[in-house]
């Protein structure tokens, strides 16, 4: 439905040139929630914004359901956005116009009849939980509500897409489950497809289908999101896997940490399970064969779309042999683990 | 105080408050129109045009500059153009409408660059023209602080337009310089102050009460 091809985009010339985005090919399937995460300053917005030409890409082809956004002169290329929503961090409501007549603005500039801007006003209303709401000014609703106004602004003109820019990024965690609810109801009621990019984890687990990191304006990775959260490919995806998750190693614990074993250590590993794994009840196995204590020192369990996810920091403890043969077994089932490094034996 | 003097008064303020909505009117039919015309074409903006941007500042700085009193007696030639005369009321108004227009196409353009840019990314998201973006977002985000600009040049005005003495446009302030200055006459000096004094009152208080009516910030 929406599909980046090679697409860059560059501020400036000569030395003093800036590349926001480099090549990024990115495909959205009908129907589904994508999710693009990256830091601050990774090329985010620049990314969103070249999906309806908001900034027009250096390089490279944009479609949506199939048609080139690239190719279009200035009123094909408002046509094209009247099938093509958006929303923002900032809402951006129009703050002289109602509630009512911020949903019809859009209908208005499509020059639509009276009859009709009040029936699919009204319609909007009633699905985003805003009817209410109708004749009061943005000033006087809160945030959520504001953002509620918003995309029933955005799906006024019943497009077959929307754009979330940091859609949740002003709002409180509640707040953003009942907005990321109801992006999701949309998603499936009306198939609507979804591009959204963020900076939190949360959005993207509660959310999103796929998946893509970027990273010094380029997609590093592509993913689902079941995928991602189990087995990100990039140390950037695991660093991001782990704030959210927090599980960082206890502070106590990392000023201990040695880089390299001795004999008088024990290695602290991160384990990351995910499918078949999670049944496993590998820490009495561990301790069963190869005679070694496991310290489980932090553990979680999530579920994201549907596949859970465990995750454990552990100190095995043991003679270094022992232990040695307990990571190899460990490495031999479907499982993530990472030494964080060695602590001194305390027995 | 005689009735003659009663009179000359009353028709003295007439006068001034005929010189200030002629020339407020028109300039704000005139001035608004340039101010979203300097904001429009500011580099980065929606129709962005930086050499026309550029002509019609300078172009709008230089009305701006020019003293009030010079801008009166330098532009006669015109004046007895459009009005047929150089001298009487409105022969007054021409050069104050003149002064007046790039007075409130600068706080026009100011005006609209307080609106949030965001909100003219949301319009052209929805695939608006810039026309749109202009009748439609624009015009009424900018609607609070254009009638603060329009409030800030009438007040201005009534007070260039004691100035059209000089070419004997009449209104309460020649007829303080004449007979409360030439003729030594303090009280009416002190009355025509004291009119002056209330309508400028009056005209902030209108225009604020619509800036408040009309904005829901």
């Amino acid at each position: 439905m929406i599909s980046l091809d090679k697409v860059s985009k560059t501020y400036g010339s000569g030395a003093g040139a800036v590349s926001a985005l480099v090549d990024i090919d990115l495909d959205v399937p009908q129907g589904a929630i994508y999710g693009v995460i990256g830091l601050s300053g990774a090329g985010k917005s620049t990314l969103i914004r070249c999906v309806n030409l908001l900034e027009r890409p250096t390089n490279g082809k944009v479609h949506i359901d199939g048609e080139e956004m690239t190719a279009m002169n200035a009123a094909q290329l408002r046509a094209a956005r009247h099938r093509c929503g958006m929303i923002f961090q900032h809402f951006n409501l129009l703050t002289n116009r109602s509630v009512y007549d911020n949903v019809a603005l859009p209908l208005e500039l499509m020059r639509e009849s009276r009859q009709t801007i009040r029936e699919r006003v009204e319609s909007l209303l009633e699905m985003t939980g805003l009817a209410d709401k109708a004749h009061q000014y943005p000033a006087q609703l809160s945030g959520g509500q504001k953002q509620r106004v918003a995309i029933a602004r955005a799906l006024a003109t019943r497009p077959k897409v929307l754009l979330c820019d940091e859609a949740t990024s002003a709002l409180d965690p509640q707040t953003t489950a009942s907005i990321l609810t109801l992006l999701q109801e949309i998603n499936q009621k009306l198939g609507l497809t979804i591009l959204l990019i963020t900076h939190e984890m949360e959005v993207v687990k509660t959310i999103c289908h796929r998946v893509g990191l970027i990273s010094d304006g380029k997609l590093v990775e592509d993913a689902d999101v079941g995928d991602f959260f189990t087995a990100p490919r990039t140390q950037l995806g695991r660093t991001f896997l782990n704030d959210f998750l927090e599980l960082e190693p206890p502070r106590a614990l990392v000023e201990r940490l040695e880089a390299a074993p001795s004999a008088q250590t024990h290695p602290v590993v991160r384990l990351t399970f995910s499918g078949d794994s999670v049944s496993t009840p590998l820490i009495s196995k561990l301790s069963r064969d190869h005679g070694i204590d496991v310290s489980i020192l932090q553990a979680k369990v999530e579920s994201v779309q549907g596949r859970t996810l465990g995750l454990m920091i552990a100190e095995l403890m043991g003679q270094a042999e022992q232990t040695t043969q307990a990571l190899a077994t460990l490495e031999s089932f479907d499982l993530h683990v990472e030494v964080l490094g060695h602590v001194q034996r305390t027995d | 105080m005689s009735s003659a003097l009663i009179d000359l008064i009353w028709e003295s303020t007439l006068e001034t408050l005929y010189m200030v909505a002629v020339s407020g009117i028109i300039a704000a039919l005139l001035g608004i129109p340039l101010g979203i015309l300097l904001y429009v074409t500011r580099p980065r903006q929606i129709l962005a045009q930086p050499v026309a941007h550029r002509v019609l500042g300078l172009v709008t700085n230089v009305g701006r500059s020019i003293p009030f009193i010079i801008l009166l007696v330098a532009i006669i030639p015109f004046t007895r153009m459009i009005v047929g005369s150089s001298i009487g009321t409105n022969a007054a108004a021409v050069p104050l409408t003149i002064a007046a227009i790039p007075f409130v196409a600068r706080l026009v353009e100011g005006a609209l660059n307080e609106v949030p840019p965001g909100l003219v990314e949301a319009a052209q998201s929805m695939g608006a023209t810039p026309m749109q973006i202009v009748m439609k977002v624009l015009l009424p985000e900018a609607r609070g602080g254009i009638i603060n600009g329009l409030t800030i040049t009438v007040v201005a005005l009534v007070s260039y337009s004691a100035m059209a003495g000089a070419v004997g446009g009449g209104g309460l302030g020649d007829l303080g310089i004449r007979y409360g200055y030439n003729r030594f006459n303090p009280t009416i000096m002190l009355i025509t102050v004291v009119i002056l004094v209330v309508m400028v009152q009056v005209f902030q208080s209108v225009g604020d009460y619509l800036v408040r009516k009309s904005d829901h910030k």
